[in-house]
């Protein structure tokens, strides 16, 4: 059984990870800014089967209360040796050229909290000799910077390359580092944007988290195609990569 | 995913603007001064315009679909009224219980059994779903989150039962399973001549076996008119789960659209006799999983396809008991003469309760469903013809699968829809609702 922590657990791709762990049984502790919606999650999450489900508030911005948070889960649960870090925001990139401070929140949210949170997490499992896994969900916006979304890409880039670090590591310590690119998920995130042909369900999306853990990955595009997608799309030269509109 | 928001018989088109509702916040506060207000959409298994808002906004509950609570005692589950029933199957079912009432695909939403009180081939026992429903949770337009039940706000619980989701957002509700000792269900399958036929196997029937339905033919003419397959069956009794028959889910696709309607009078002839004649003893047990039972046409996805760009009209109605017999005889008559032959034809007697809700469909009688591909004037002038037959016989047409009923057959067949009406939310419309509404008759 898995004593699994959820940053973000409101996050569509986090909550339809959560009903597959909950159907095997595991035992879950939830976090999210507003308790009353980690509470109706942690409800659903009771009827699917989970063996135990737990919650605190957070959000992952005020930094300073991760320590706190953090030591509340591994009371509450024993030990922590599985953990999703889920939370992000889309920020709109017309926004941030525009501000500073709206650039700057971009980062905060989505990299330097997991950053911050990575952190504490790595070292709690390193001292303690827990041979889990730190699964965090970035992008494929974060393999290359374009002009449509570089704010939230160039975040997610943070994320992916503090990932890879940390993997390496770790990887004596046995602990397992797993950086999610999802490619287009139909959430609420995205729920303004025309949806086409490479749009996937986060179902579908889950389905794939849940089993790259289990697999050990390091790191994976999902749905699978998107590998070759960010592969053709890395290869482009920069020379002509800074005259398309992308 | 492009494909979402129509309706299952993609006629008629529609566009809307989309508000997706997981939380209570997400309703939009100004719902009153939206052109053409807004409207729930489920998963869009109903198959005309019911579940569509053309001009309007639509307000997508796919997000909304947690279980809040389950008393494994009672068999009562709460959850949001975007869960499918097939995520309660396969959560529940390894646990013993079973949803009391199920309509002919599992993809549909509680929310959505819900605004069109289903039905299932277990009317004439349990009725239909609104009547395992204690209690809703709905938000209006102006905020209110009410609790309706058979005790609190009771008028709103009818009109909302069955209320085409027209008098506001079910956000959740709370209804009972039945248990069950195993996924299984023991069918036989009998082949039969004629509509007399039917009558006679549903009424020996519906005392011993829980759930019947027949399947008909309908190209059988003359003496065979009517002819078909009659299902009957019941909850296997106990089996050591060891000796569970196997069950291997093979889901196939219709992919892409064909350019015009498959169904011709000659695939339609060949598929219907070859289904008839499939059998060739004329009666067949078998003991089967629930998806092969109640759900063999979720088996291919958007199966709908197959009809065409152009889509399709299903027709089902309602005979009272007197007149069914030969309404129904006249309604077969009438698509042999047409040559606008019925791919399927469902044939059932619903039991003799009073539905739950105020715009319910299930009434005493026999119910008949038959789908069309849409050949335009030619269909709706038969469609229309249909309508006169079940008219005279004081039926009713399911809004559920209906485009096309006029204002003045509507009136007919929904007498109540004046008191509905003053239940409908002011910030909730659909293009049903304005077409059977607005239009002058
Ligand atoms: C293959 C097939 C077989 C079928 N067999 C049967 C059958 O045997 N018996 C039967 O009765 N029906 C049957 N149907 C019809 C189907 O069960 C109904 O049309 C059902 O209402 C579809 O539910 P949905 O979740 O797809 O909702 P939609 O079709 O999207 O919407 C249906 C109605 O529910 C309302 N609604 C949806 N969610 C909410 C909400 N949260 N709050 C308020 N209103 C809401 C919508 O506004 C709309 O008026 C069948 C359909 C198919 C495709
Ligand atoms: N959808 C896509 O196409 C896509 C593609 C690639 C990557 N991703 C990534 O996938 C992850 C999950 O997103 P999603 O698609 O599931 O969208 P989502 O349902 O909108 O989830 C985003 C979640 O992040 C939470 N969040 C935002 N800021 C937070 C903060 N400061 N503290 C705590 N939680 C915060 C939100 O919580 P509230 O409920 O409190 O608002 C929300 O639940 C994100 O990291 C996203 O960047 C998504």
């Amino acid at each position: 059984m898995r004593k699994i922590l959820i940053i973000g657990a409101t996050s569509a791709i986090a909550q339809a990870v959560a009903h597959r762990y909950a159907q095997q049984g595991h035992a879950l502790f939830l976090t999210g800014r507003d308790p009353e919606r980690v509470a109706t999650i942690a409800a659903d999450l009771r009827v699917r089967g989970a063996v135990q489900v737990e919650s605190a508030t957070l959000d992952a911005n005020q930094i300073e209360t991760h320590q706190t948070v953090l030591d509340h889960a591994i009371t509450a649960m024993g030990s922590i040796d599985t953990v999703l870090i889920a939370h992000g925001v889309l920020n709109d990139q017309q926004t941030c050229q525009a501000s500073v401070e709206d650039t700057l929140d971009a980062f905060q949210t989505n990299a330097l909290s997991a950053i911050a949170l990575l952190t504490l997490l790595a070292n709690y499992m390193e001292h303690n000799a827990i041979k889990g896994t730190l699964a965090v969900i970035s992008s494929v916006a974060g393999d290359r910077g374009r002009q449509s979304n570089y704010v939230y890409g160039a975040a997610k880039a943070a994320k992916s390359t503090f990932l890879a670090g940390l993997r390496n590591r770790l990887h004596s310590a046995g602990i397992h580092v797993l950086t999610i690119k999802p490619g287009f998920v139909d959430t609420p995130m995205t729920a303004h944007l025309k949806k086409g042909l490479l749009w996937a369900q986060p179902d579908d999306v889950a389905a794939g988290i849940v089993k790259s853990i289990e697999k050990r990955r390091d790191c994976v595009y999902l749905p699978g195609f998107w590998w070759l997608i960010m592969t053709i799309i890395r290869a482009i030269p920069e020379s002509l990569f800074k005259r398309l509109t992308l | 995913m492009t494909q979402r928001y129509q309706s299952w018989g993609r006629y008629p088109k529609a566009s809307h603007q989309i508000q997706t509702i997981q939380w209570p916040e997400d309703l939009p506060n100004d719902l009153t001064k939206q052109i053409h207000g807004a409207l729930p959409f489920g998963n869009g298994r109903s198959y005309g315009d019911c579940c569509l808002n053309d001009g309007g906004l639509l307000l997508d509950g796919r997000f909304r679909n947690r279980l809040l609570a389950f008393d494994a005692h009672s068999g009562i589950l709460r959850c949001e009224a975007g869960v499918l029933l097939a995520d309660i199957l396969e959560l529940m079912t390894p646990r013993g219980w079973f949803p009391a009432v199920t309509p002919g695909t599992k993809l549909l939403t509680v929310g959505g059994a819900i605004a069109n009180d289903v039905h299932g081939k277990n009317h004439h026992r349990t009725g239909s779903f609104g009547d395992h429903v204690h209690r809703i949770g709905l938000l209006r337009s102006d905020g209110q989150q009410l609790i309706c039940s058979p005790d609190e706000n009771t008028d709103l619980f009818r009109a909302t039962i069955g209320g085409i989701g027209l008098t506001g957002y079910i956000l959740w509700a709370e209804f009972s399973l039945r248990p069950i000792s195993n996924p299984y269900f023991d069918m036989e399958t009998i082949r039969y001549g004629n509509v007399e036929d039917f009558f006679q196997l549903s009424s020996e029937s519906d005392q011993d076996y829980e759930y019947t339905l027949a399947w008909l033919d309908c190209q059988g003419r003359g003496k065979n008119l009517g002819r078909g397959l009659f299902m009957r069956g019941n909850h296997a009794p106990f089996i050591p789960q060891a000796q569970w028959p196997k069950h291997a889910s093979r889901q196939l696709n219709m992919p892409i659209d064909p350019p015009f309607t498959l169904i011709n009078g000659l695939t339609l002839k060949a598929f219907n006799t070859l289904y008839y004649y499939k059998q060739i003893r004329r009666s067949q047990c078998a003991c089967v999983h629930y998806d092969s039972f109640f759900y063999p046409l979720d088996a291919i996805d958007n199966w709908n396809r197959i009809y065409g760009p152009k889509g399709f009209f299903q027709y089902q109605c309602v005979l009272p008991q007197e007149s069914g017999q030969d309404g129904i005889k006249e309604i077969l008559k009438g698509i042999a003469r047409s040559g606008q032959g019925s791919f399927l034809g469902v044939l059932k007697v619903f039991g003799d309760r009073q539905s739950p809700g105020l715009l319910s469909f299930p009434r005493p009688g026999s119910t008949l469903a038959l789908d069309f591909p849409n050949r335009g004037k030619k269909t709706l002038t038969l469609l229309e013809r249909f309508d006169t037959i079940v008219r005279e016989a004081g039926g009713a047409v399911y809004i559920a699968k209906d485009a096309r009923m006029s204002p003045s057959s509507f009136r007919h067949f929904y007498p109540q829809w004046q008191t509905f009406k003053s239940f409908v939310d002011p910030g909730f419309s659909s293009s049903f609702w304005r077409r059977v509404t607005e239009e002058s008759s």
